[in-house]
């Protein structure tokens, strides 16, 4: 016995609707965010994941009120990111129900905000999400690189370093992606996944790329990773997150049935 | 008349999420989020919730003149249910912010989780963060919930060091730790409730009904 492995769902929301499209039998209104989380919550999520990715200034006020409904109504831990900012933009999420609040392109244009974000609202709820690539050549050692604009602009930094730097600077998770497997379904970055779970002291959520049951288990077990993050193989129903949970707890997984 | 029951705000932020919770489960009773020790102390029953470090929860709390009004309740009788920082704000004293005197209405100690290890010899990762179990003492306020249910924790700091009588859950995370402590009419949980459906939902429910 012991602390459960977290599977997380990921919906993608733009003012306050769920892009990709959701696939559920008998849901009411599946670009409802709060309508996708109950279902999620109801099938044995562990967490929800809001990427927020409204363009307009006033299309965040909509998010808000939809992580408001959400904790209104579902009661598992909810992680918002997407447009981070200010420490206002935090106070703003936490105060409408947000757990925890991810950081991404602004640790990098200002990597002491997360250590102001940390020391003002705990590092309990201060997530890092780092967009990584790898970068050497097939005969180089590995190394990964942070990217920004959706795996577009390198940046120059380590990966590595980045992670135990920003846990050093108080945040208390990563949300850790492989831009090389995001979308591909062909499974976890796993060698970045250990790389980065053996580097820093807290947990790690291992993001992109999976495609199929077995990439969740090779996520947690190869790669160290403490939860893992997926998007379409749950949206469209391929599988649900029981399934999954059943599938890794038969690899020897501790989970939350 | 209805029942009030009081959520101590002291601004530590995200305490919407338990007064929801609370009002989901509420059968009648009114939920009053509040800062005032007039109200809180008025109140059939008293929620506190905390999150963040332990320094600044004692510092707003005292600024508001809420430690009294817990010590009121404390001494009233009335169910006072601690929650996260809030159970360990009810302890002697933690390691946390070089060392900070908190309200001492248990003799437990605050401790950092450290470096730990797991069953297979992995570092465990701090903040214990996630769904662990709970080895349940008898007691009205796990009514419903079977033993070893999961609850989700998250926290880097653990209440170690209570008298037996006074330990109501026991978790396991590298070391044993106090999840629920009780004492008459106290009940305090390391775990969030609000955040564990459903068993934390039970547990909420129960201790709208508990009489002590």
């Amino acid at each position: 016995m012991g602390l459960a492995k977290r599977i997380i769902p990921c919906l993608d929301v733009d003012q306050g609707r769920v892009v990709k499209g959701v696939k559920f039998e008998n849901i009411r209104d599946a670009g409802d965010p709060v309508e996708v989380a109950k279902r999620y919550n109801e099938a044995g999520a562990d967490e929800i994941t809001f990427l927020d990715i409204t363009a307009s200034h006033e299309g965040r006020d909509t998010t808000l009120h939809t992580v408001e409904r959400m904790a209104s109504e579902v009661f598992i831990p909810l992680t918002v990111g997407g447009g981070v900012r200010t420490l206002q933009d935090i106070r703003n999420l936490l105060n409408a129900g947000a757990d925890k609040v991810s950081i991404n392109s602004a640790a990098v244009h200002n990597p002491e905000f997360v250590r102001e974000a940390a020391d003002r609202f705990g590092s309990q709820c201060i997530v890092i999400a780092i967009d990584a690539k790898k970068v050497s050549a097939e005969s180089e050692p590995n190394r990964w690189e942070i990217f920004t604009h959706g795996g577009r602009k390198p940046t120059g930094i380590d990966a590595i370093e980045w992670a135990e730097r920003m846990t050093q600077f108080g945040a208390g998770e990563v949300l850790l992606t492989s831009m090389d497997r995001d979308g591909t379904k062909n499974g976890f970055d796993i060698a970045l996944t250990r790389a980065i779970s053996d580097a820093v002291a807290v947990p790690v959520i291992a993001s992109g790329g999976v495609g199929a049951l077995n990439h969740l288990v090779d996520g947690v077990l190869l790669g160290g990773a403490d939860a893992v993050l997926a998007a379409s193989i749950f949206h469209f129903a391929e599988y649900s997150v029981q399934e999954a949970k059943e599938y890794m707890q038969a690899a020897g997984i501790e989970m939350r049935m | 008349m209805s029942e009030t029951v009081a959520v101590l705000d002291y601004g530590m932020g995200n305490l919407h999420s338990a007064a929801k919770a609370l009002e989901k489960v509420a059968d009648g009773q009114r939920i009053v989020v509040t800062s005032d020790p007039k109200e809180a102390i008025a109140a059939d029953r008293v929620v506190f919730p905390g999150v963040g470090a332990i320094r600044d929860c004692m510092h707003e709390l005292r600024q508001r003149g809420l430690d009294q009004a817990i010590f009121e309740v404390a001494a009233s009788g009335k169910p006072l249910l601690g929650i996260c920082v809030g159970m360990q704000a009810l302890m002697e004293s933690s390691e946390e912010n070089d060392g900070v005197q908190c309200l001492g209405l248990f003799p437990g100690k605050v401790q950092h989780f450290g470096e730990r290890y797991g069953e297979l010899g992995e570092r465990l990762k701090v903040p214990h963060m996630g769904w662990n179990q709970v080895q349940q003492e008898s007691h009205p306020m796990w009514e419903g919930i079977d033993d070893f249910s999961r609850f989700y924790f998250v926290h880097s700091y653990c209440v170690t060091g209570l008298p037996e009588n006074q330990v109501a859950g026991r978790c396991d995370y590298g070391l044993r730790f106090a999840a629920a402590a009780t004492r008459s009419n106290i009940f305090a949980v390391q775990f969030h409730p609000e955040k564990s459906a459903p068993h934390g939902l039970t547990l909420l429910g129960n201790f709208l009904r508990w009489q002590p």
